[in-house]
């Protein structure tokens, strides 16, 4: 019953988000209020039918209803209660049900936060929006329908993949479509602004927060995931340039980008059309990011769906809202005004230097991750190794960052570029100092690292310079610096913590990269290995029992110069449902390094095959990329971007215009 | 500065980027694609020793041996109608199994014999590398693999 429920609300949903994607958009165009106002309930509406949907299929996941066909496919009655919450979402249907969900979430929050958007425009975000669900809506009901019946009923469930099982990996797929279908904000008001063919201060406004609530949540969403690889999956690495990840990590970098230039519409009204374009682009990625491992076109651990049916059906969404949006921005972009003139050394030229270098870093990997798509056609099969990444990513990257550190020192409009290098003169010294002495002192890093840390530590630096400056941190009184701080705005803030984070978080990715060691080795009880002045001794493994798996666990007495650090106990678990093993990694965080040890094997004679990585900065590498997304949620705090609070003031947009 | 002036500027470092990014690009791309190949293809055209590729098959039921050091692994991988010997160190992946498919990364030493650096892992039991299934159907023995479960009689068939 409660599944027919589901299944009837989900067929409810489509047919209202079909009248809310031609009613307001018939009403903004012919000028009719109360056509335009039929998008608001209508949105509200369609998130009450996709909640009561999802919510009947959570009600079958946890009374663990085996009539129903997806939860049979996905569940057990003996896991705990949190994989069964999380197995609604572990599975291509129900993960299609959220992603839809999370969808109506975003419309209604226009719907309900948006009362200071002119009429036209708001009936048109909530139309375009409502297309967009018409579109997944229809997927999910006629390709993946997740409240398909079994009958005979099993007795039981045939278990969520134990890799999935993981309390990491039970927020990660939220997150992450939080972020994916966040940039669909973004698009809506792209289109919605190609369509009435106007783009100014209080659109950029509106269009920052709701990129900003994205770019945070798919930043969380990537860490996350990053971190689950490192410690589930036992190899001790924690991006493998993976088609999986890089689909993931393309929004975010052309999200970042539009982030950036949001800020040169809202303050000097030019770059409109290239953000339209971002915007368009970045929800497109998202959509390729969320379908393209789906449809099996890659090879890829998430591809769920392999069935031809919905890989076409996938095709052809992506080629409608895709080639649609771009149709429509060719044929109405030319229509925008330009906007204020600028001296390619200024604010907004930096910007713009940014923007280009996002761009192009996110097409290299754009290239890199789709050519064996497009090598397969003509008969090749092929992959791209990661030397492919560091070859092309990396040097695009490393300029980005050294500008980064200059970029908010430069004034708008026109800058003095000689005046902020001899501002930042003391910082590059200090860099390159410290780089010089890492080449000297840390043996095995090379030139590279050298290099990457000085870049780090430059970044660091002049970030911190730049908001010293601004409170006048120690040139003033510190009730003075007090006030200041306080009377900054909270995006300055949020963009000081968010630059701050990528330094952190480009440490942390440089010695792990640089200065990982490993050593893998047969043990026996009582056996010890050294590495990295630590001493792992196996004491002992013993077999451990989980709620529905069973594990053998090493126990690893871990000693520095004889004073004992930590006792670690790694696991290898089978999960008898699916007869599958996992690696459970035992991890020692400590501030500079993580010891990592993993239990492979046993050979047969009583020994054991064990590795252990050290693997330093790791850690900074996860607190750099929190600092990046509590750098965006401050900023989302800022009062100019608090959600529909700008009214659109024709004065300040004809002023932008005009200069 | 003129609007034309700028833009002028913008398209220039834009396309100076876009080129240089372009050259990186074609440059790794022609030295790090990595080719697939069959057991069939290398027996057919054995690429060069040295050069980085992948193969992928199902693993040889019987033919997983560890060496006296206990970290190096020698298989065969298999599509039923040829096998390549492979030999790996470290720890294979959880879900490694003789009878199922495996993808390998490494390269062909001298002696016929498959130096892999890395045995790639599957996240699911059921879940086959498509590009070995494609390999298995063109072998003409993916109902072979389908129908026996992997398993009978993939031995006697090497032709290695």
């Amino acid at each position: 019953m409660i599944a027919e429920l589901g299944h009837f609300a989900l067929t409810l949903a489509l047919v209202v988000a079909v009248v809310q994607g031609i009613v307001p958009l018939l009403g903004a165009w012919r000028g009719r209020p109360n056509w335009m106002a039929v998008a608001e309930p209508a949105a509200l509406l369609q998130l009450a039918l996709v909640a009561g949907a999802f919510g009947a299929l959570t009600i079958a996941y946890v009374t663990s209803d085996f009539t129903v066909a997806n939860v049979v496919r996905n569940s057990h009655s003996a896991k705990p209660m949190l994989y069964k919450v999380a197995g609604v979402w572990g599975n291509h249907e129900g993960s299609m049900l959220l992603w839809v969900l999370i969808l109506a979430i975003y419309g209604s929050a226009v719907a309900l936060f948006g009362g200071n958007l002119p009429p036209t425009l708001k009936a048109r975000v909530l139309s375009v929006q409502a297309w967009i669900a018409v579109g997944f809506l229809s997927f999910s009901l006629f390709t993946s329908n997740p409240f398909e019946r079994v009958f005979p009923a099993p007795l039981d469930g045939r278990d969520l993949n134990p890799l999935l099982q993981d309390p990491g990996l039970a927020i990660h797929p939220p997150m992450l479509y939080l972020g994916y279908v966040g940039f669909s904000m973004a698009f809506s008001f792209a289109v919605a602004a190609l369509i009435e063919g106007r783009v100014d201060a209080a659109w950029a406004r509106w269009v920052r927060p709701w990129t900003l609530v994205a770019w945070c949540f798919l930043g969380a969403g990537i860490a996350l995931g990053s971190w689950w690889a490192y410690y589930e999956l036992g190899w001790g690495g924690w991006w493998f340039w993976d088609p999986v990840e890089n689909v993931s990590f393309m929004p975010w970098l052309s999200g970042t980008a539009l982030l950036h230039s949001a800020i040169v519409v809202e303050r000097r009204g030019a770059l409109k059309a290239w953000t339209i374009l971002l915007a368009i682009v970045t929800f497109s990625l998202s959509l390729i990011g969320t379908f393209i491992v789906r449809s099996g076109l890659l090879t890829s651990v998430h591809a769920f769906a392999t069935d031809p049916e919905r890989g076409l059906f996938i095709l052809a969404l992506l080629t409608i809202t895709i080639g649609g949006s771009l149709l429509l921005y060719a044929w109405r972009a030319p229509t925008l005004k330009g906007g204020g003139l600028f001296a390619p050394v200024s604010r907004e030229g930096g910007l713009m230097l940014n923007n280009l270098l996002l761009s192009v870093a996110c097409g290299t990997v754009f290239i890199g991750t789709m050519s064996p798509l497009f090598l397969e056609a003509f008969g090749h099969k092929i992959s791209v190794g990661v030397p492919y990444y560091n070859i092309t990513f990396v040097p695009i990257i490393g300029p980005l960052v050294a500008v980064m550190a200059v970029g908010p020192f430069l004034a708008w409009k026109r800058a003095d570029l000689a005046g902020v290098l001899s501002r930042l003169k003391f910082v590059g010294l200090v860099s390159f100092l410290a780089g010089l002495g890492v080449y000297l002192l840390a043996g095995g890093g090379g030139v590279l690292a050298a290099v990457a840390l000085t870049l780090a530590l430059w970044l660091f630096l002049g970030t911190l310079l730049e908001w010293s400056d601004r409170v006048k941190l120690l040139r003033a009184r510190p009730a003075e610096s007090w006030r200041r701080i306080k009377g900054l705005p909270r995006a300055a803030h949020g963009m000081t913590l968010a630059h701050l984070g990528l330094a952190v978080a480009i440490a942390g990715m440089v010695g792990a990269a640089f200065w990982k060691q490993e050593s893998i080795a047969l043990l026996r009880p009582g056996e010890s290995l050294t590495l990295g002045g630590y001493e792992f001794l196996l004491e002992g493994v013993s077999e451990a029992r989980g709620p529905n798996y069973m594990a053998q666990r090493g126990r690893f007495r871990v000693t520095r110069d004889g004073e004992l650090v930590a006792l670690l106990s790694p696991e290898k678990r089978v999960y008898p449902v699916q007869n599958m093993p996992t690696t459970e990694a035992a991890i020692l965080s400590t501030p500079l390094r993580d010891l990592y040890t993993v239990i492979g094997d046993p050979d047969g004679t009583g020994a054991y095959t064990v590795r252990i990585y050290i693997e330093p900065l790791v850690p900074w590498l996860w607190f750099g990329a929190g600092l990046m997304v509590l750098g965006g949620l401050v900023s989302l705090s800022d009062r100019r971007l608090r959600v529909g609070a700008p009214a659109r003031r024709p004065v300040a947009s004809r002023k932008v215009a005009r200069a | 500065m003129t609007r034309k002036h700028r833009r002028l500027v913008i398209v220039l470092v834009g396309l100076l980027l876009v080129g240089g990014a372009a050259a990186l690009v074609l440059m790794a791309l022609r030295e790090n694609i990595i080719f697939f190949h069959a057991p069939s293809d290398i027996a057919a055209d054995p690429p060069a020793a040295g050069r980085a590729i992948r193969l992928g098959g199902i693993v040889e039921e019987g033919s997983l041996e560890r060496q006296a050091d206990g970290l190096t692994v020698r298989f065969r991988v298999s599509d039923f109608a040829h096998a390549i010997p492979v030999v790996y160190k470290g720890i294979l992946p959880d879900l490694f199994r003789e009878g199922q498919g495996v993808v390998a990364e490494g390269a062909m030493g001298e002696d016929g014999l498959f130096q892999a650096s890395e045995v790639l892992a599957k996240h699911d039991e059921n879940y086959m590398p498509p590009e070995v299934a494609d390999a298995l159907k063109k072998a003409g023995r993916w109902q072979h693999y389908k129908d026996g479960a992997g398993g009978d009689g993939a031995g006697e068939e090497s032709s290695y």
